[in-house]
């Protein structure tokens, strides 16, 4: 559907320099993908294929190895509802059939208005604060009905919009090393052959010589 | 590991098997080493010829390293000393019982419809190694049933045990990944990316090695079970490499090719054309039965002794209006060696006349071929060497040996400089490419090894590669070379540039010469080329040889291809004989050839089918095609290897050889041969290069990788055990007891000495003419698929020719005042035709780059074969 946009492109060919070898951008670049139209498209993954050199079954199969990234279209709300051990106990269940119920799907699928997705998940690592969801990766403690339906309200009424922004954005602050702090890029060949390991290189060392 | 106890006494890695103590290899595996000495250990994953990676389990077996007995994959371990592994102890059959048992919960039982069933490592281990129950009860994975992945291969992903070897092979082995595991867990499967099949020329090869039928040929599916075929070794003959293959078939009809493991050549790969062209021999359009023209003009079916009657006459015809010279004959290059030694004794010792010529202007001259100091497909992949590439797209032209090089390059070391104008499927294996204007190879061969005169420029190439290139080829021992036609716009005169350069700078240089057609270098070995003589001998040399054992011999040297479609459109030759060739399509001038075959009185085709040529004989003599005959065919390195019959051929069509007998006999001379085997005792009798090759050792198992010619003189009596390899151990134990008997043919004293071998002569290169400034010079490549009659008659291939647009500069282009992708003419002061012409940025300026023999674009229109280079003008203009 979509190929990334002319400014993420720039983004990407950025992104792929701070490594030593293109093709170890490949999740970083999904994610630019993902933020770009809500989910991996065909064609993003045709286009980080090429941009990193691989095939795009490659990239498909790392992509689709992953959770996180969707291969689908989804909500701009991804709502993962923890039902493991610990949130199961403290009402997990519950709270996810209570937000079948409230949004009218059933986990997995996607409110027709396109700004819910549900998931029942494994856990998210809030054991102590059980039953947890997240909202796009952002948490809730403590769920219970009244206080899912109030989020879904502060969704709706957009007023949660600085703290959650849509699906596919993990972060707001992009990152951006400096060439002049960047540790300076030794690829394993070029390491193996100077007899240290690649991070042993700050960015003062010019070069390596003697390389193969 | 450190040794801490006494040195292994042998070279070797003791270890126990089962109880028994074996001495395995250094770095060999378990499963190799147990193997090797008659322990069976069951594998899905391992394969020996791809890194093994452990992903089935089933190779598991105790291993007890001295820390005590451990379950370990047997595939992914290296044998280290005092090591005891047991395969058949209650603990391994535990667990090797528990793999398949999990193996077989998602498997589908339907055995009785796959293809695999029979023959399937599963089916079989889950016999020998399984629980022979399973204790799953619940429902299996359903999945859709096959998926084609591409136009030749099919998914069946719920059979598949997700072993790696498929999308191994294509990353690893083939470099195309284009097939993938997609998604995670009980959910993965292999699969391709939307929209993209997988499009590799070695697809077969993944339904060969698949271990269950998840993977099946769409030309193979449901057409046998294994228990009804009938199998047959024998040696592809689809391109030069001569991969060894099995020709497997059923109630007389061949129903599938699988690859041969052979160590000095194929390694057990096929490319798909090799594999699945077995349908244009049962094509509809296959000749039956002789055919000759009727009065009207149009072909009919005769008997055999009318039809050699009319040929024969045809030929007689040809001596009564202008002698010897004026019957030539041309192609060859995909006859047996029997078959194409039988042809040049009519053509040459009966007939008399030496215009023959089995390449169409599209290979190489003989003189290289069998001239230049040769170098073996082992000797050009030995680990850490350095190869100059100098030639064709192997990957397009001869598939198998660009994987040979491919493992060379990526695991043993060797690095690969590459002369070429347009960058093509080697090059990203190259440590250096070095791009040069069109027909300057030997330029920048001289550069190489040379500081460039003053006033040139090297061919053109990038300096800076050039330094590269220079100081690799300095720290590098005797280069081997590659070398071909890349482009068939140009003469073939510069790849005899190119090898004489070579040689003035770098003497030990060793050839491997990438000729193209099946067995080109059989036929050229048989003297089916101007000058020459069976067994690398040259007429002049063998003159006094040849005249006591044959009718005739040629009073001199005759035309090649070109020299006799020009004689032919002159009118000097009456009688033009066609052996399997078809000048229409494949020589690059079309219009010579079709002046020529419009012109020459009588000809005569020998052919599987009517190609476009063939149309024009007013004979035509139905051929045997591959695996419908006995005899043997030689591959690039020169190596002789045995084509086996396993079916009949249709209708009544005949051997070759038979035909050129029987022509022979009408012709008043009876080549005093009644079968293949009298041919090759003929052969290894007359031909020098042939001496010691008898049957004894072409079917002796030494042999059965094929032996490589010329076979080693008998002054090497040593073996050189440490590191003599295999085809020159086979040629020095044949060469030791063949000695005395061929020294006792040629007594010196009786007669004519047995002629030299060919050597390679080369002459001053010369500079291409110079390119106007308004024209650009053309590159014709190739790919694997095209207009090929073989390709073109097998339904599943005939679709995959892709075509072709020309490629330009961009530089070039901007002066056209069109965007990029418009039809244009192209034009060349002989013909023009129309292309799309694109701007690639990987092309030369000056250059223009189109492929060969595709759809639409018919290159042949556009060159003059008796010009050393093409320039052509694009018309932007005339739209």
């Amino acid at each position: 559907m979509a190929r990334l946009t002319p400014e993420n492109e720039i983004l990407a060919r950025e992104i792929i320099g701070r490594y030593p070898r293109p093709k170890s951008a490949l999740i970083p670049l999904l994610h630019l993908a993902q933020e770009q139209d809500g989910y991996v498209t065909d064609d993003a993954m045709a286009h980080i294929a090429e941009l990193v050199g691989v095939t795009s079954a490659e990239v498909l199969g790392t992509c689709s190895f992953y959770e996180m990234f969707k291969l689908h279209p989804c909500g701009r709300y991804v709502i993962n509802v923890c039902t493991n051990i610990a949130c199961m106990l403290c009402g997990g269940d519950e709270l996810l059939h209570h937000a079948e119920e409230t949004l009218g799907i059933t986990a997995g699928a996607t409110t027709p208005d396109g700004l819910f997705t549900i998931e029942a998940v494994e856990c998210i690592a809030a054991c102590t604060e059980a039953p947890a969801l997240q909202v796009n990766y952002r948490y809730r403690y403590k769920v219970d009905n009244d206080a899912f339906d109030s989020l879904v309200d502060d969704l709706r009424a957009g007023r949660l919009n600085d703290e959650i922004p849509p699906h596919g954005t993990l972060a707001r602050v992009r990152q951006h090393i400096p060439d002049d702090k960047r540790a300076f890029i030794v690829s394993p060949e070029e390491a193996a052959a100077a007899g240290e390991p690649a991070w042993m290189h700050a960015h003062e060392t010019p070069s390596v010589e003697g390389g193969a | 590991m450190t040794d801490t106890s006494e040195a292994p006494p042998v070279d070797g890695v003791p270890v126990t098997i089962d109880g028994v103590e074996i001495l395995a290899a250094k770095g060999e595996l378990i499963i190799d080493a147990a193997e090797r000495n008659g322990v069976y250990i069951p594998r899905f994953c391992y394969h020996p010829r791809m890194e093994p990676v452990g992903m089935c389990r089933m190779c598991i077996a105790e291993v007890d390293t001295g820390r005590g007995p451990a379950l370990q994959p047997t595939c992914m371990l290296e044998c280290t000393p005092g090591m005891v592994v047991h395969t058949d102890s209650e603990v391994t059959k535990k667990a090797q019982e528990g793999v398949l048992e999990f193996l077989l919960i998602n498997h589908p039982l339907d055995c009785p419809v796959c293809d695999k069933g029979g023959e399937c490592p599963l089916q079989d281990q889950a016999v020998s190694h399984g629980p022979g129950e399973s204790r799953f009860v619940e429902e299996k994975r359903h999945k859709e049933k096959p998926i084609p992945v591409s136009d030749l291969v099919l998914l069946d992903r719920e059979r598949c045990i997700l072993c790696d070897r498929c999308t191994r092979f294509a990353k690893d082995v083939a470099g195309d990944p284009l097939i993938h595991f997609i998604n995670r867990g009980n959910n993965t499967e292999v699969n391709t990316f939307p929209g993209e099949p997988f499009a590799s020329y070695f697809s077969g090869n993944t339904v060969q090695i698949c271990p269950v039928g998840a993977l099946t040929s769409s030309d193979y599916r449901f057409k046998a079970r294994p228990w009804d075929l009938e199998k047959t070794e024998s040696t592809c003959t689809t391109c030069a490499v001569g991969c060894r293959v099995s020709i497997e078939s059923s109630r007389n009809e061949v129903l599938r090719y699988q690859g041969v493991d052979i160590d000095p050549v194929n390694w057990g790969w096929l490319c798909d054309k090799g594999r699945y062209n077995l349908a244009a021999l049962d094509s509809e359009s296959r000749l039956r039965d002789p055919l000759v023209k009727g009065p009207g003009g149009a072909f009919e079916v005769a008997r055999w002794s009318d039809a050699l009657r009319a040929a024969a006459n045809a030929i007689q015809a040809g001596l009564d209006a202008g002698g010897p010279g004026a019957v030539a004959f041309l192609g060859g290059a995909r006859l047996t060696n029997e078959s194409a030694y039988a042809f040049t004794k009519l053509a040459k010792g009966v007939i008399g006349t030496d215009h023959v010529d089995c390449q169409l202007a599209d290979g190489m001259p003989a003189e290289a071929v069998l001239g230049l100091p040769k170098a073996t497909i082992d000797d050009v992949c030995a680990p850490g060497g350095t190869v100059l590439l100098i030639g064709p797209d192997l990957k397009e032209e001869l598939p198998v040996l660009f994987l040979r090089l491919r493992h060379a390059v990526l695991r043993d070391g060797v690095r690969l400089v590459q002369l070429t104008s347009v960058p093509n499927g080697c090059s990203s294996l190259a440590s250096v490419v070095l791009q040069h204007r069109p027909g300057e190879a030997h330029e920048v061969v001289r550069a190489l090894f040379a500081d460039i005169p003053a006033g040139r420029d090297g061919g053109g190439v990038n300096p800076q590669a050039l330094d590269q290139a220079r100081a690799l080829l300095r720290s590098a021992g005797d280069p081997t070379a590659i070398l071909g036609r890349q482009s068939i716009a140009e003469g073939a005169e510069w790849v005899l540039d190119a090898a004489t350069a070579l040689l003035d700078a770098a003497p030990a240089t060793r050839f491997l010469t990438a000729v193209r057609r099946g067995n080109t270098h059989g036929a050229l070995d048989m003297g089916m080329a101007p000058g020459l003589l069976p067994g690398r001998a040259t007429l002049a040399e063998g003159r006094d040889w040849f005249a006591p054992r044959w009718p005739t011999v040629p009073a001199a040297a005759g035309h090649d291809a070109v020299g006799i479609l020009q004689a032919a459109a002159a009118g000097q030759i009456h009688t033009l004989v066609l052996l399997g060739a078809d000048p229409l399509t494949d020589f690059p001038d079309r219009q010579l050839a079709a002046r020529a075959l419009s012109t020459v009185p009588n000809l005569v085709a020998v052919d599987l089918y009517i190609t476009e040529s063939v149309q024009h004989a007013s004979v035509v003599l139905a051929a045997a095609g591959f695996g419908e005959i006995d005899g043997t065919t030689t591959n690039l390195e020169g190596r002789v290897s045995v084509l086996n019959q396993k079916v009949t051929p249709p209708g009544t069509a005949r051997a070759d050889w038979e035909i050129a007998a029987e022509l022979a006999l009408r012709l008043g001379s009876d080549l005093q041969v009644e079968s293949v085997d009298d041919l090759r005792a003929e052969m290894a009798e007359l031909a020098p290069s042939w001496a010691g090759v008898t049957d004894e050792l072409l079917f002796s198992v030494d042999a059965a990788d094929g032996v490589v010619l010329p076979l080693p003189t008998a002054t090497a009596t040593e073996p050189d055990a440490a590191d003599a390899d295999a085809a020159a151990a086979e040629g020095q134990s044949a060469a030791e007891g063949e000695a005395g008997e061929s020294d006792a043919d040629t007594p010196a004293a009786t007669g004519p000495v047995r002629p030299g071998l060919v050597s390679f002569a080369g002459g001053e290169p010369l500079d291409p003419p110079a390119l106007d400034a308004y024209s650009l010079r053309l590159i014709a490549t190739r790919t694997l698929y095209d207009q090929g009659t073989f390709t073109q008659l097998t339904p599943s291939l005939a679709g995959l020719a892709p075509g072709t647009v020309l490629r330009v500069h961009a530089y070039d282009h901007d002066r056209l005042g069109v965007p990029s992708g418009t039809e244009l003419r192209v034009k060349t002061p002989i013909g023009s035709v129309r292309a799309v012409v694109v701007t690639d940025p990987a092309v030369l300026r000056g250059t223009a780059v189109a492929v060969f023999n595709q759809p639409d674009v018919p290159l042949n229109e556009l060159i003059d074969a008796t010009q050393r280079v093409t320039d052509v003008r694009i018309e932007a203009g005339d739209r």
